[in-house]
């Protein structure tokens, strides 16, 4: 397998995972704004911006957050290269350079997704269409990856576009906690102000439920994540931090928690490792960062502090990533 | 009345069944009488190789063949077989429109053609050898030596170098029109890096997937073996002892990139062999060996079918400023560690200076006088035929010696007295650069056109795999149409469409 075609295998996932959770956090966000007033609502989006990494990017362009332009600039600026329609026009652009490795059916549902996509956001999105539009993302996502699940061989090109799903599903989640974390604090409500005393690990917090605004808040993350229904299973009762903490970080059953994530990049780079019978660092970085999850309890992470922690998870994903582009000879 | 309105009314009343006059357009008045039509042997007699399809044709929904059509486009957009337009950066994919009206060739029709189409080859790939080894053609004089030696196309860089088995054009699309029955002129042989595979493919595999029964009624010879034989002959001329471990030698398809008009064919060739698809970025010369780098380290090439012009294959040896080669690859290729394919140089033949040398050139090689006809060419370099050019501008096909695409042409017959005057003043300032046909009665097919069919110019390319193992002609190959009425330009760059051909059992 070409190195170039690792790359390219390699984004082509990370932009269509990238895309759908795009599509799952305005989905959150457009469910939070719509139990708030309208000026409290464009915090929800400031704090969308943030979650996306756009909200600089956003400033410079528009000025201040205004929920329309917020939405639009997310889903379908091509000056935005993390909009939804940039983002597809990437992994699709990444999947024509691919071509040869992946079936026929995978590069067709990518090419239909594309082509979907590309006329739903050929005009602005009303607020009336957008629930619909977002849907329609997902499963075009959904119907990618079922076409590689169904019908591709697993072999390497499989393994790296399950590296770049989920070192990209990893980086979102780790996002996600990043940025809410404040959410968890009684008090404190500016998204920019993330140096605040980590008030997270506090121990009357900690177990403690939510107030009815955080309960939404976190009722709809927890829904973009696909986590709710889940959540309500494994922990009967008010929604808490610790029950938070454990579903989008320890769970290593939910299939978007970052136990989960670091799993299958460890797995998926053991299947590399056999095939070529040598051992490269990224797998060792992957094991590492699967085992700090692995043994980890509740009270320990508390002990560390939540945020510190999910902000270590970050930088170590982005390191990683790196490192499976040496080891795997991405480029020249 | 014209004949194919002739034809449009005998069709309705020869058949009693739901077909209206509406289906077969009452057009094509345009086109000269002497036009050969491939279906219409007169008004509403098909000939016999159409009789069974056109049968079919008129008992079916005509709303339904539309229906077809549409979900033809459909198809082809899904599997994304676009190309890029050239000028045009508002949409820089397009598909290319294809016909659901299949080109019938007939059994005997096609076998003759084929013997034509081999001798042909087998000829250019003699000339293609000897120019680069003995010149023997230059020593009796056949062809004058200065138009080969001092011609664009040909590369000194080659010059004494024999690939394996000798075999310089591996793959060649040879340009072929009808004009009546079974008489086939060629107007070009693409012995560089001719492009439009995929679309026969496509076709046929849109047309099997559209139109089962008919396939099951008609016995038309398959095409889709085609990536299994052009693996085969790329392999059979590797250098001797380049198989790898596992018996078979490594081969690899180049591409300059997505961006190139022809991505969508590259990627799919190397998809249906099996092979990898490389662009620059993924090579370069290690331990004398052409290699690509894997994620598990660097791997040897030795078959590069490049689908790259000569002029940006190696900075070191051509284009210095080429962004789509690789450094040392001439080398590697004289040191005979890597077959090219085709190999560097082969325009020489395809030259259209050189075009009117074939039939001399056949013979030469062959010993036997060339069974497919060569067109009549008058080269502008030449007093005599210049002045005739410039007589009769109205009823000749210039052509830029150099030009491709269909670009930069002269249709006489087509033009008003402004463009022919324009021409008239290019061509005196430059006569060397062009040649001059007559212009000939190309053959119709009719096409789907709205009010139901309507006769179409066509073209044909066939495609042929030559290695030191042995010839292999795709029955049929590419036909292209020129979609707007009365036009003779086929090029998909200029609003040409494609059909599927079929070679009868």
């Amino acid at each position: 397998m070409l190195g170039t075609t690792a790359q390219g295998v390699f984004w082509m996932f990370r932009y269509l995972e990238r895309s759908e959770n795009m599509a799952r956090l305005i989905e959150a966000g457009h469910r939070i704004a719509m139990t708030r007033t309208s000026t409290t609502r464009n915090d929800e989006w400031a704090s969308v911006l943030a979650t996306a990494g756009s909200f600089k990017a956003y400033s410079r362009a528009h000025g201040p957050v205004e929920d329309t332009l917020a939405v639009d600039y997310l889903l379908r600026d091509i000056n935005n290269r993390s909009s939804v329609l940039s983002m597809m026009g990437s992994a699709r652009h990444n999947a024509r350079i691919v071509r040869t490795a992946l079936t026929r059916e995978v590069w067709e549902a990518t090419n239909e997704a594309w082509l979907a996509i590309n006329a739903a956001l050929a005009s602005p999105v009303t607020d009336r269409d957008l629930p619909d539009l977002l849907e329609l993302i997902r499963t075009q996502s959904a119907l990618v990856q079922g076409m590689l699940h169904g019908t591709m061989v697993r072999n390497e090109v499989y393994d790296f576009a399950r590296l770049g799903t989920f070192i990209e599903r990893a980086d979102n989640t780790a996002r996600i906690l990043d940025v809410k974390y404040w959410v968890l604090v009684p008090s404190g409500n500016d998204v920019e102000s993330r140096d605040d005393a980590e008030v997270l690990g506090a121990a009357p917090a900690r177990a403690r439920g939510f107030d009815d605004d955080q309960a939404i808040q976190w009722e709809s993350i927890l829904r973009s994540v696909s986590a709710l229904g889940p959540y309500r299973r494994v922990h009967p009762g008010p929604i808490t931090p610790a029950g938070i903490v454990e579903m989008l970080i320890l769970n290593r059953r939910m299939p978007r928690s970052l136990a989960f994530s670091f799993a299958k990049v460890t797995d998926n780079l053991s299947y590399l490792v056999e095939s070529h019978g040598q051992s490269q660092p990224s797998h060792k970085l992957a094991t590492e960062l699967s085992e700090s999850l692995e043994g980890r309890n509740l009270e320990s992470l508390f002990d560390e502090g939540v945020h510190d922690f999910v902000a270590g998870v970050i930088t170590s994903t982005a390191e990683l990533a790196g490192q499976i582009e040496t080891d795997f000879r991405f480029q020249r | 009345m014209s004949p194919e309105t002739a034809v449009a009314r005998a069709a309705s009343t020869t058949n009693s069944n739901q077909n209206t006059a509406s289906n077969i357009e009452e057009a094509g008045s345009s086109l000269a009488p002497a036009t050969f039509d491939e279906m219409f042997a007169g008004p509403g007699l098909a000939r016999p190789a159409y009789a069974q399809y056109l049968e079919w044709f008129l008992r079916e929904e005509p709303a339904r063949l539309a229906d077809k059509a549409a979900r033809a486009e459909e198809l082809f957009r899904r599997i994304g077989i676009t190309f890029n337009v050239y000028d045009d950066s508002a949409a820089t994919e397009r598909l290319i429109p294809f016909d659901i009206v299949p080109r019938l060739l007939a059994r005997d029709t096609w076998a003759k053609l084929s013997r034509g189409i081999e001798q042909r080859v087998r000829a250019v790939n003699s000339f293609v050898a000897d120019v680069y080894g003995e010149q023997e053609i230059l020593r009796a004089g056949v062809v004058p030596t200065d138009l080969v030696l001092n011609n664009e196309a040909y590369l000194p860089q080659m010059q004494g170098l024999q690939p394996p088995g000798s075999i310089f054009t591996h793959i060649t699309g040879v340009d072929l029109v009808c004009t009546g029955p079974d008489e086939f002129y060629v107007l070009e042989d693409n012995v560089r890096t001719p492009s439009g595979v995929s679309y026969m493919l496509e076709n046929r595999e849109t047309m099997m997937q559209m139109f089962p029964e008919l396939f099951s009624s008609i016995r038309v010879q398959p095409v889709t073996d085609f990536p299994h034989f052009l693996r085969r002959s790329l392999a059979a001329s590797a250098p001797e002892g380049s198989a790898d471990r596992d018996g078979w030698p490594t081969i690899a398809v180049l591409t300059p990139g997505t961006f190139n008009s022809a991505y969508y064919e590259h990627s799919f060739l190397a998809d249906q062999m099996g092979v990898e698809l490389v662009e620059s970025r993924d090579l370069q010369v290690v331990d004398g060996h052409l290699s690509m780098r894997t994620i598990s380290g660097h791997r040897p090439i030795d078959v590069l079918y490049r689908r790259v012009d000569d002029d940006f294959l190696d900075p070191l040896a051509f284009r210095p400023d080429s962004q789509l080669g690789v450094a040392g690859l001439m080398e590697v290729y004289r040191a005979g560690r890597l077959t090219v394919a085709n190999a560097p140089g082969t325009g020489i033949a395809d030259d259209k200076a050189l075009y009117s040398y074939m039939p001399e050139i056949i013979e030469f090689y062959t010993g036997e006088p060339a069974l497919l006809n060569n067109v009549t060419t008058y080269r502008g370099s030449e007093a005599d035929d210049l002045a005739f050019m410039l007589d009769h501008l109205d009823e000749l096909v210039v052509k830029e010696v150099h030009g491709s695409g269909g670009y930069g042409m002269l249709v006489g017959p087509a033009s008003s007295r402004a463009e022919l005057q324009r021409f008239r003043h290019k061509l005196m300032a430059n006569p060397g650069a062009y040649i001059a046909q007559p212009t000939l009665a190309l053959s119709t097919v009719p096409v789907l056109a709205e009010s139901g069919l309507a006769p179409r110019h066509v073209d044909l390319r066939p495609y042929v795999l030559l290695s030191p193992e042995g010839i292999h002609i795709t029955p049929g190959g590419l036909t292209r149409v020129a979609l707007t009425e009365g036009s003779l330009v086929v090029n998909s760059s200029q609003g040409g469409g494609t059909k599927d051909t079929w070679v009868l059992e």
